[in-house]
């Protein structure tokens, strides 16, 4: 007993011997440099939880630091579109009005979507989605360009918000003690301290890798491509975001203004190499026809789809009567085309000891769905609540009860999401018939179900 | 020398019926609780702020102070959602121990006494609170309730006795010296435990045992019913504004709300103006 206790007092000694060098330290370093939070990576998800946190009422007498590699964002819209663009959900936009996002994208543009249509290329299945009443939006297209021009704006104004560009991370040192400050290098030299460091630097995350923690990946052997395209005739709205699952991925048309639509397009590595080396005319119409191509059904899901449409008419819930035609491409805007490789991840943790990770460092999904970046702006939201009510408890930023309920809240929302959007994945990028005829039943009786379909726009929109 | 006699007193009082007990001190401050505390204060802050079911009990009884301050419409309204809703107020913490509820007070804009009888304590709770430089408007003292209510008489807006009138010797007594630094109009917070079966069972038994609790931290014959409690701050010229059954999830080290006041509980009341 009195030995442990001897030992106890010998290692509380070092400990404390420990604790003076790191606060000498500490010290020695320019006040100037701590902050009480540092948002590392100022992307969509990083620079608006830097201005979420700064607007947060509770939040404001907190010292907020965004670090950002690039450097400073002067994009000004253009007549023309950027070929990047993400469909945005209610609460996404919900978040963007609050914190101001919204009013500089609706001055600019942005395109509601007020039905999403989705169909299978191997059989008469499809589904669609669409809000109680159809006067409401879905989801809203805007450009990630756009986005990070209201970013800038908004967070310009913003008086307890610092922000430093061209801030390349070159380590961490998080916190192993109790008190101790977290610190952040840059490739330049400087250095900066925090209370709370929250990692928004995307897929390969510094802040992640400084965390240690488990990271499970996958790469698609897919690529994205993305385009803006003029469609053949003029609509009088073009407000219907089109999918389509073909054998080799899937075909995206997310709607712009009423002549143009944005193309993401996932297929094979091989496939996309060459379809960014077509020349214009000649990728147009290989889109058209992986747009619209017939390709051989076979016999058996044939009958069992019409079969079983005929049980659901006799339900009166017929599942297909309404199926609208999605668009011509008549050409694509000059060098709009672009790549990238597609991937799943899911970090096991996001929080430690004084720091949190948000959006794409925590999880990387299937653009399919359009959720990636909204799972991130959720992250925020929740985030965002939690911090301001530890601080209006009296706790610190860094209390780990906190951040741990931050993780609970979003895993629990976000690996089913993940998990589905990848089940679907890889659902529809086979032809394997018994496979095909289950996809196919399965989309037309969740279709035809209004609750199912309603539980997944919700499960989509937070 | 001194230690001995020191001794011989706290032995004393083992050999005295409770009765009698009371009346022979002049004091609420129980030297044996004093010393099961200190017994256990070097692993006060070890675990950080997460630690035990005292910290996450913060959860809890932060925001209802928080809360029944504002419903007093004691707070001003400029301060209310802001991070320092307690800007201006004087708030006495009663047996504050290491510092758990202080700290959070006191970042919560609060201008905050923490005192206890405890000399170990007290310097735990300071050292700890040294480490925080935004913790300027926290003090802490070495006293008795008595000694200081002397010299503090109508002082402070809110008086804090958190898991305290458990481990005091004259409840009554100790009511009164609490409100009489509480100014007309202030509010009094405390949370303590019930007299109950349940209680003695969770409390006692299964705290103990499961190594929530350092065995002998609580004695079933100092719990106090809610309504004796209500009584007695009724007799101290304080009206019972709420209280609340608080329940602690173990497993999730969570405390929660509960209409159930057969275990622990909570009671807001404020001082009469007459």
């Amino acid at each position: 007993m009195i030995k442990t206790h001897v030992l106890n007092a010998i290692f509380r000694q070092s400990l404390s011997k420990s604790a003076y060098r790191r606060f000498a330290t500490s010290t020695a370093l320019n006040s100037e440099n701590h902050y009480d939070i540092i948002v590392a990576g100022g992307g969509m998800v990083g620079s608006t939880l830097a201005c979420t946190l700064s607007k947060n009422p509770k939040l404001s007498n907190r010292k907020i630091l965004l670090l950002e590699a690039s450097k400073d964002f002067n994009w000004k819209p253009t007549e023309k579109y950027s070929n990047r663009v993400v469909a945005l959900n209610l609460n996404t936009r919900k978040l963007f009005e609050r914190i101001g996002f919204w009013k500089h994208i609706e001055s600019v543009r942005y395109s509601p979507v007020y039905k999403i249509q989705a169909w299978d290329a191997l059989s008469e299945s499809m589904i669609t989605f669409d809000s109680s009443n159809d006067t409401e939006e879905v989801a809203y297209i805007v450009e990630n360009s756009l986005i990070l021009y209201a970013a800038s704006i908004e967070n310009k104004s913003l008086h307890n918000l610092n922000i430093i560009n061209e801030a390349r991370i070159k380590s961490c040192n998080l916190a192993i003690h109790e008190d101790d400050e977290i610190r952040v290098e840059l490739e330049n030299g400087t250095s900066y301290t925090c209370e709370l460091l929250l990692g928004c630097d995307g897929v390969s995350s510094k802040v992640r890798e400084a965390m240690g923690v488990q990271y499970v990946g996958w790469n698609y052997k897919q690529m994205g491509l993305v385009a803006t395209l003029n469609l053949s005739e003029d609509t009088e709205e073009n407000t219907i975001a089109w999918q389509r699952y073909i054998p080799t991925g899937t075909i995206a048309l997310l709607p712009l203004n009423t002549k143009q639509s944005s193309l993401v397009w996932c297929n094979t590595k091989d496939n996309i190499q060459k379809l960014l080396k077509l020349p214009p005319e000649q990728f147009v119409d290989e889109l058209n026809s992986a747009l619209w191509k017939q390709y051989e059904r076979n016999d058996i899901v044939n009958q069992a789809t019409k079969f079983l449409n005929n049980i659901l008419r006799t339900l009166d819930a017929s599942s297909n009567i309404m199926q609208q035609l999605p668009p011509n491409i008549c050409s694509i805007e000059q060098s709009s085309r672009a790549a990238f490789p597609l991937g799943f991840g899911h970090s096991a943790n996001y929080i430690r000891k004084g720091a949190a990770l948000v959006g794409d460092a925590a999880h990387r999904v299937h653009p399919l769905g359009g959720q990636g970046v909204n799972l991130g702006f959720g992250d925020i939201c929740c985030l965002d609540e939690i911090l301001g009510n530890a601080v209006y408890s009296g706790r610190k930023l860094n209390n780990l009860l906190d951040l741990r309920k931050y993780e609970t809240a979003r895993q629990r929302h976000n690996v089913p999401t993940m998990l589905a959007l990848d089940g679907l994945q890889k659902l529809y990028t086979t032809d394997f018939t018994p496979v095909v005829l289950l996809r196919s039943l399965g989309l037309q009786i969740t279709h035809a179900l209004t609750p199912v379909k309603r539980a997944i726009i919700e499960q989509a929109s937070h | 020398m001194l230690k001995t006699i020191e001794k011989f007193i706290i032995k004393s009082k083992y050999i005295l019926p409770n009765s009698l007990r009371s009346l022979s001190t002049a004091t609420t401050i129980d030297e044996r609780e004093i010393k099961n505390f200190e017994k256990h204060s070097e692993s006060w802050w070890d675990q950080g702020n997460e630690g035990n079911a005292l910290h996450s009990m913060n959860f809890l009884r932060v925001p209802f102070i928080r809360d029944g301050l504002i419903d007093t419409c004691i707070v001003n309204e400029k301060y209310q959602d802001t991070a320092a809703p307690l800007t201006g107020l004087k708030i006495l913490d009663v047996g504050c121990g290491g510092g758990y509820l202080s700290e959070p007070l006191a970042r919560l804009g609060g201008k905050v006494v923490g005192i206890d009888a405890s000399n170990n304590l007290i310097t735990i709770a300071q050292e700890h609170a040294n480490k925080d430089k935004s913790l300027n408007n926290l003090t802490y003292m070495v006293s008795s309730i008595e000694d200081f209510s002397s010299k503090n008489q109508e002082v402070f807006d809110a008086v804090v006795a958190s898991e305290v009138i458990e481990h005091v010797n004259d409840q009554s007594r100790f009511l009164n010296e609490c409100v009489k630094c509480l100014k007309p109009e202030g509010s009094i917070f405390l949370t303590t435990i019930n007299k109950t079966l349940l209680s003695k069972l969770f409390a006692i038994c299964v705290a103990e045992t499961m190594g929530i609790l350092p065995v002998g931290t609580h004695e079933y014959d100092k719990f106090v019913e809610p309504h004796i409690l209500q009584r007695m701050l009724e007799d101290n010229n304080c009206c019972t504004r709420i209280i609340h059954g608080m329940f602690y999830n173990y497993i999730t080290n969570n405390w929660s709300w509960v209409s159930d006041t057969s275990i622990c509980y909570a009671v807001h009341a404020v001082k009469t103006s007459s």
